[in-house]
């Protein structure tokens, strides 16, 4: 299997994002399981100096351009699929992030080759790829062939444990790319998140709710129960896309990231974006009407009820078991 | 503005998913579909922006079963048209090629000219996704997806909202005409009476074009299809309402929460 494996690194406002090196744990791995090299590509403006942190690679490719100070999908699309008809790797893992995840099936288009998303793990079988993928809000796995030249593959955050550190000094090698001067997708500004009315980040006890509430009168039941826990009520995103919750309660890929004593997970099927969010969470407990929701593979315990039977009963004895404490 | 949407059906995931006797795919007979949400958000944005800088909106979708209701919904909350394009095998989940669905959605009489084309920013139930991205480059078109919103005050080009992580977003001038994969509009999607889609089915017509589908980069090969293998499953409370409550209560007072 000739062609060395490549992990896009995510460097993101002049830092390495954590899943960069879940990713580049995937990719030591299909190296040496392949006989070959594993370099990591890190692109950006004046980002030199994170190129030595990537050591887990033997090799790091480091591309500078100003257009490529913000990650724009399509600069950095362009930069790679250079890149990439140059040196011809046999694979290239893109960590799916927000801020990368359109990068993917872009350099894809441009290649003329499939873009395999949604991957939990690859592997080398018989010299080839194969990667287990979710699929339906991770009801369903697939087991499917990389055959692209190179296979360009998605990698879910969380799938793998971050490694550090190499051992031997990867040789960093500086690579030119060429981009046009007039963008089509041009960045303008960064705009910060709102300072919210509740930090759920800083909350031991969190009360999550997803679309299984159904209503937004019944999101106030939620709200009485994370009172009497003394918690606060967060949520997946179709609750807040639907407005009943502000945007700073969203919990997942592009909402917090939530690590609190308690999760209380009402009516959340357990799709991989959300799961990102809160799967590090001390204690998960998940009531879901569906048996088989993914959430019950993510969650300590769970019950298979309907929420809105549940809750009214947990609220009953949660403000009788701290009544009575305070009595 | 001339605002053209791409509407896809897939499973609803809230149903019991089984999988086929191939071993590849989904039994179809298990399946409900369902608009993919994200589509549905694509549509509303859509259907803001006409409302704030005129123009028409364009509803499209391959001729799947069950389009008609979907397509006249969009008619009845708004759309000025709505067009199916038929003769694309695409199989029930939609498991084409993102090559060749991209090649079939270029190839539409009334795609272009488009200033702006919205889809969803993913579909759920593909793996070589996304349509989005692929269509972009066979119409030499730019794209950005994970958009919230989408504003186009100044000719020739769109500002949109892209979502980063906790909250921050990012703001991005795009050249029109080009194609943008929505994550959630603007306002929630609104709702539409039954009656006014019944009205819509009466008074309104969806045309047909026939897809001039050349092959695109094949299928991602699927070698087998499969329920997740549950690494650590949760412990299951069993029992009524009240009895899970208390199992639950039990828990909290042991790790000291209650
Ligand atoms: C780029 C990107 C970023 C994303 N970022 C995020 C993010 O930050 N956060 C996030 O949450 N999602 C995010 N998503 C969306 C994610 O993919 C899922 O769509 C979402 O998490 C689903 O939310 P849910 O579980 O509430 O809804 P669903 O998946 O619809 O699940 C609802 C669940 O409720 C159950 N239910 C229904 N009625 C009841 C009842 N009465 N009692 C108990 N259970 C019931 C159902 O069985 C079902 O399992 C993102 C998606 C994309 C593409
Ligand atoms: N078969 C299809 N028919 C119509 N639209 C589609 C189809 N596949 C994808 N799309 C559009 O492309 C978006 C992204 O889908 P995907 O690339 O499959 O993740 C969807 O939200 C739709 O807007």
């Amino acid at each position: 299997m000739a062609g060395n494996i490549w992990v896009l690194a995510a460097q993101w406002r002049g830092q390495l994002q954590e899943v960069t090196y879940e990713v580049l744990a995937l990719g030591r791995r299909l190296a040496a399981d392949a006989g070959v090299q594993l370099e990591a590509v890190l692109l950006g403006h004046n980002a030199r100096d994170l190129a030595p942190a990537l050591e887990p690679a033997d090799v790091i490719l480091w591309a500078d351009h100003p257009e490529l100070a913000e990650p724009t999908p399509e600069t950095y699309a362009l930069a790679l699929a250079q890149l990439v008809k140059a040196r011809q790797p046999r694979a290239l893992l893109i960590p799916l992030t927000n801020v990368a995840m359109d990068v993917g099936p872009l350099l894809a288009a441009h290649l003329d080759v499939p873009f395999v998303n949604f991957c939990k793990t690859v592997r080398v079988a018989d010299g080839a790829l194969e990667a287990r993928c979710g699929l339906y809000g991770n009801k369903v796995e697939v087991t499917v062939a990389a055959s692209g030249a190179p296979a360009i593959l998605g990698v879910l955050p969380g799938t793998h444990l971050a490694e550090r550190g190499g051992g031997q000094a990867p040789s960093i090698e500086e690579v030119p790319v060429e981009l046009p001067e007039a963008p089509r997708v041009r960045f303008v500004r960064y705009i910060e998140p709102q300072a919210g009315d509740v930090d759920i980040t800083q909350h031991e006890v969190l009360v999550a709710v997803g679309r299984g509430i159904q209503r937004q009168d019944n999101v106030a039941l939620a709200e009485v129960l994370a009172e009497a826990l003394g918690g606060a009520v967060c949520a997946s995103r179709p609750v807040i896309d639907q407005g009943w919750l502000p945007l700073s309660r969203q919990v997942g890929r592009s909402g917090m990231q939530v690590k609190p004593k308690l999760y209380l997970a009402l009516g959340i099927s357990g799709a991989p974006e959300h799961v990102e969010g809160m799967k590090d969470s001390g204690l998960i407990v998940a009531v879901n009407t569906d048996p088989a929701a993914p959430i019950f593979g993510v969650a300590h315990v769970g019950a298979t009820a309907d929420l809105l039977e549940v809750v009214p009963a947990l609220i009953d004895r949660v403000k009788a078991a701290k009544g009575g404490k305070a009595a | 503005m001339n605002i053209l949407v791409v509407l896809k059906m897939v499973p609803d995931i809230v149903e019991e998913l089984e999988i086929a006797p191939d071993g590849r795919s989904l039994d179809p007979l298990s399946l409900r579909m369902v608009i993919n949400e994200r589509d549905e958000h694509a549509l509303e944005e859509a259907l803001l922006l006409k409302e704030r800088c005129g123009g028409t909106v364009t509803a499209l979708a391959l001729e799947t079963p069950e389009i008609d209701d979907v397509l006249y919904t969009a008619l009845a909350k708004g759309a000025d048209r709505a067009v199916k394009v038929s003769g694309v095998e695409t199989g029930l989940t939609g498991r084409a090629g993102a090559g060749l669905l991209a090649s079939v959605l270029a190839d539409v009489p009334h795609l272009l000219p488009a200033d702006l084309i919205l889809t969803g920013v993913e579909a759920i139930d593909d793996l070589d996704g996304q349509v989005a991205p692929f269509l972009a480059h066979r119409l030499g078109l730019p794209y950005i997806g994970i958009v919230t919103q989408v504003t186009a005050d100044t000719p020739g080009a769109a500002m949109v909202i892209r979502e980063y992580a906790g909250g921050l977003r990012g703001e991005f001038e795009v050249s029109l005409p080009a194609v943008v994969g929505i994550q959630a509009a603007t306002k929630p999607p609104r709702y539409v009476p039954v009656a006014k889609v019944r009205a819509a089915m009466k008074s309104r017509t969806i045309e047909s074009v026939q897809a001039g589908a050349e092959a695109g980069p094949g299928l991602i090969q699927v070698l087998q299809m499969a329920k997740p293998e549950a690494a650590g499953r949760a412990e299951m409370l069993e029992g009524s309402p009240e009895e899970i409550a208390d199992g639950i209560c039990v828990l909290l007072a042991g790790r000291g929460l209650l």
